[in-house]
């Protein structure tokens, strides 16, 4: 028995109040928001960020003598600090600023992975992984003449690794995987993963953008070499992300795109590249964006992602025995470890009939292919409909969606 | 908005029990359509004798909107002239892009429903997508995207 008492627990009706939108009706209905794998919803605390900067604070960054752009450089690089404690990075110039993840792997592909490839190389991917990382290692493979190769999955969603030793090889020249599946809730086995690449001298990039919202995460204790997520999926604003990679690593990586911001200076005859992060930082950035995303860092630290992962994890397993009393729904992604998210399929009726039909009830959940084809083709269904869960749900809201599925075989009798 | 309105009772019954899903071995004219947003694939085959649709069949899967769309459209097109098919085309699609109020008769004025469902029109108009590249010597597969 540890001495120290545990935190209380989090109480969800409390934390909901600060989710102005949750508190609105659909076709008349009570809203119920389980999409939140697609975007997750933004807490007062975040729009009050956003408005207060664009009220008073607006300014460009890193450029002018004036009052409000001292503050807005001030605000901008708070964030950043902010976020690159959250995941405990070394130091602030680990963390580059992006739209999101996917555009942080798109970095990673064109300015780390691009001058390192030769024809036959190989980058290791996993059939889990949402198309955003597999896309951009496709692109580079093209250009260069590279493979992308597979790590396989099993029936229950989870990655098998017995083999993953021989997949990696002095021809691998990066591992790409996600830390959480968006289209089966499935957390991958970092520490197995990144083992065994490491034992192989293999870096390795971790899309992140599922794992944030859910649980805490330190990119150090992780071993990775690269870490990209997205605001938007942890409750804050879009069109802001991160990349976060090892300083010796983005040291060595030429700047991806060029422009104001990122040098130091500029001449005819050759330019000079500013310092970490700004290399990476090319243009006025997306400043309320990232003040924002510091806005919501703090709101989480404050709450707990401990105290969140508790309470998910008691959500997830309700979930998971209220959907099983559904009749004729099967559970897709059935993995050991799962964060908080239910892929299903439910007879024969087709997921957008689902997926239109709890909308009708006020449910908004997601259907279709999660942007996860592969894993789809692998499973042999075109699609899955998909509730994910943040820690503003309730067991309130898994009753809607299990009396919601109800009207659904009712419709199809 | 009433779901009603969506999935009717001849939209039920025709995904339950779709008319005409099946092969056809030697067709004049086959073509393969594909919604590339929701996964739904289809293939319609068409015998044409004369310029008139003798036999048309489809096979494939789909939501209830895009199976139970394929199968009116093919007991719509049994024994009709390429010229019919090509207006009934035109009507369905101006139903439900919103483009025409005028409801093609009979049975398949139920596809009506759709249009107040946005993200459900592509659903409804791939079956008579594919069916119009099929006649009118496409190439390729057809998308909706």
């Amino acid at each position: 028995m540890s001495a120290r008492p545990a935190p209380p627990a989090l109480d969800a009706a409390r934390v909901r109040a600060d989710f102005p939108l949750l508190a609105q009706s659909v076709h008349g209905k009570p809203l119920v928001y389980l999409d939140n794998a697609a975007t997750t919803q933004k807490p007062r605390q975040v729009l009050e960020a956003l408005d207060a900067y664009y009220r008073t604070d607006n300014a460009n960054v890193h450029r002018g003598v004036h009052q409000l752009s001292e503050r807005a450089t001030a605000a901008y690089e708070g964030a950043r600090d902010r976020i690159a404690g959250f995941i405990n990075a070394a130091s602030r110039r680990e963390l580059v600023f992006v739209r999101g993840t996917t555009e942080a792997i798109n970095l990673v592909a064109q300015s780390f992975l691009r001058p390192r490839l030769q024809p036959g190389d190989e980058i290791l991917v996993s059939q889990l992984e949402h198309h955003s990382n597999i896309v951009p290692w496709q692109l580079v493979a093209e250009q260069t003449g590279a493979t992308v190769r597979t790590i396989p999955m099993n029936r229950e969603g989870e990655l098998v690794l017995d083999a993953l030793d021989g997949l990696l090889h002095e021809r691998t020249k990066l591992l790409a995987v996600g830390h959480v599946s968006n289209a089966l809730g499935t957390v991958n086995p970092l520490d197995t993963i990144i083992a065994a690449a490491r034992r192989h001298g293999v870096p390795v990039l971790v899309d992140g953008a599922q794992a944030l919202p859910h649980m805490a995460v330190d990119v150090r204790a992780l071993g990775c070499d690269f870490y990209a997520f997205s605001g938007h999926k942890m409750f804050g604003p879009t069109g802001i992300g991160c990349l976060w990679a090892r300083e010796s690593l983005l040291e060595a990586m030429p700047p991806w795109q060029g422009g104001g911001d990122m040098i130091r200076s500029v001449r005819f005859t050759g330019s000079e590249w500013a310092e970490l992060p700004y290399k990476f930082e090319a243009g006025t950035p997306n400043i309320a964006g990232a003040i924002g995303l510091g806005a919501t860092v703090d709101y989480l630290v404050d709450i707990g992602m401990d105290r969140i992962a508790a309470y998910e994890h008691e959500l997830l397993a309700y979930a998971t025995d209220a959907l099983r009393g559904v009749p004729e729904l099967t559970l897709v992604g059935t993995a050991r470890t799962k964060a908080a998210v239910l892929s299903f399929t439910l007879g024969s009726i087709h997921p957008h009939d689902i997926g239109t039909i709890v909308d009708a009830e006020g449910v908004a959940i997601r259907t279709g292919h999660h942007c996860a084809m592969p894993v789809m083709e692998f499973l042999g269904i075109p699609a899955t409909a998909r509730a994910s869960l943040a820690f503003y749900n309730t067991r309130a809201d898994i009753d809607a969606l299990v009396r919601a599925l109800a009207r659904v075989r009712e419709v199809f009798h | 908005m009433d779901l009603r309105d969506l999935y009717q009772e001849v939209i039920v019954d025709h995904n339950r029990s779709p008319r005409n899903f099946r092969r056809i071995d030697a067709p004049t004219k086959s073509l393969e359509g594909f919604n590339p947003l929701c996964g739904d694939r289809l293939t319609v085959y068409l015998t044409v004798n004369d310029g008139t649709i003798s036999d048309v069949a489809f096979e494939g899967s789909g939501c209830a909107i895009s199976v139970a769309s394929a199968s009116l459209m093919t007991e719509a097109l049994k024994g009709k002239p390429i010229a019919e098919a090509d207006r009934l085309f035109a009507q369905v699609h101006g139903l439900l892009t919103g483009a025409t109020d005028a409801a093609p008769e009979g049975k398949l004025a139920v596809l009506g429903g759709v249009r107040e469902y946005p993200s459900r029109i592509k659903c409804a108009t791939l079956a008579w997508h594919t069916l119009t590249g099929a006649l009118h010597g496409a190439d390729r597969p057809v998308s909706t995207e």
